[in-house]
């Protein structure tokens, strides 16, 4: 088993939006983010991996099993947080612990009581007495738990401090030294996942505008900052989007089809994302 | 083992970490045989991908400094380092050449150059 997760052709259909013919690829042993637009489909594509949305077409492969014919078990090595945490209100962290247990046939007390100590989550609160950074520390704490192989994070940050949000970080990377281990995360806070992540899946109004090795992306985008004279005499195939102003214009430009000289900075993550739907609008 | 990564310089993380690794091979602070700490670690420490740490590393195996045996790690290669510090002099002595050839014929003097030069060596050194 050399990927965590394979998607074939993914689609599902809206009366309003459609996601459509999305391919990609998890090897294993790595984290891919999952980013685009609020609307682009990120949350859409997550809930079909899970089955918790029936697809219109396609194929989806999770740790070498089918998702659909072999479900039970998937779920068993899936570990998943939701940006809202779906526990009910009245329950303490020994009550998740209950529920899961029976679920889970690898649920291990001892690890999930060292995240609730590493998380300093207090286990004589309920889940309606948590801050909202605990209560997605709680989910984080009980996906981690029952030795998934596969953990799968829908916007785990949105709302989050800086503090937690950095100390998830060292989470992923932590449960990655098993180079069994792999993770899918979508976020829209790009920074964050650009440190960490190894392939980044971009997908924008349903469709998925690149799945690629993070360095390799790196390598291919860069940015200029130019006169608008010196613009005119780029090639327009070099450029997958610009910023105007009345000084001069940003771009980002594709390093391979560039031609002539001229110094080249290192595009973002972000960059690249921005400039991208940018270009489309234009 | 030292490895620091400046975020905002112009060189790519994989390569500052190539560089890094490797001049402390060839000054003999990391000796021949000696393990290197591997690429999930690494990445860990820094909090960088692993894709990154790892290409930094087949960087390193592809210039011959390191090898990697599945299961059991990377180490440093042994090699006639040597021979590729010889490369890096002979390469350098070229450019000094031409560098002392330019300043001349601007009748920069002998004392102001080795100051020049001693200057870049040490921040070259980050």
């Amino acid at each position: 088993m050399n990927n965590a997760l394979e998607l074939i052709g993914l689609r599902k259909a809206y009366p309003e939006f459609v996601l459509d013919d999305i391919n990609l690829t998890l090897p294993a042993g790595s984290i891919m983010g999952l980013i685009g637009e609020n609307g682009a489909g990120k949350s859409t594509t997550i809930k079909l991996i899970l089955n918790l949305l029936r697809r219109d077409a396609g194929e989806i492969t999770v740790l070498g099993k089918d998702s659909k014919k072999e479900e039970m078990a998937v779920k068993e090595q899936l570990g998943v947080v939701f940006d809202q945490a779906c526990f009910p209100d009245s329950f303490r962290p020994r009550d998740v612990e209950t529920v899961l247990k029976r679920l889970y046939r690898g649920w291990d007390s001892q690890e999930y009581s060292q995240y609730l100590d590493r998380f300093e989550l207090p286990g004589n609160k309920t889940v309606k007495e948590y801050s909202r950074g605990m209560k997605t520390k709680l989910s984080i704490a009980a996906a981690l738990s029952h030795h998934a192989r596969l953990l799968i994070l829908d916007e785990p940050t949105g709302g989050l401090d800086p503090v937690v949000r950095d100390e998830l970080l060292d989470v992923l990377l932590e449960y990655i030294q098993d180079d069994r281990n792999s993770v899918l995360i979508s976020s829209h806070l790009i920074t964050d996942l650009e440190k960490i992540a190894d392939y980044i899946a971009f997908l924008h109004r349903g469709k998925l505008i690149f799945c690629e090795n993070k360095e390799e992306l790196l390598d291919r985008y860069g940015m200029i900052n130019c006169t608008q004279a010196q613009f005119e005499e780029l090639d327009k195939a070099a450029v997958l989007g610009r910023r105007k102003n009345q000084f001069g214009v940003e771009a980002l430009v594709d390093r391979r089809r560039m031609k002539q000289g001229g110094p080249i900075e290192r595009a973002s993550i972000e960059d690249i994302m921005l400039y991208i739907i940018k270009g489309e609008k234009q | 083992m030292d490895i620091v990564l400046s975020n905002s310089g112009k060189k790519p993380l994989y390569e500052q970490i190539t560089e890094q690794i490797k001049r402390m091979i060839l000054s003999g602070r990391l000796s021949c045989g000696e393990p290197l700490p591997s690429i999930r670690l690494l990445a860990k420490e820094l909090r960088i991908s692993v894709i990154t740490t790892k290409r930094a590393y087949e960087e390193l195996e592809r210039q011959g400094l390191i090898e990697t045996s599945p299961g059991r790690g990377s180490f440093v290669k042994k090699t006639d380092f040597l021979k590729v510090k010889e490369e890096h002099l002979l390469s350098a002595g070229e450019w000094l050449g031409r560098a002392v050839k330019e300043a001349k014929s601007g009748g920069i003097s002998l004392e102001k150059l080795e100051t020049m030069l001693q200057k870049l060596y040490q921040e070259e050194n980050r």
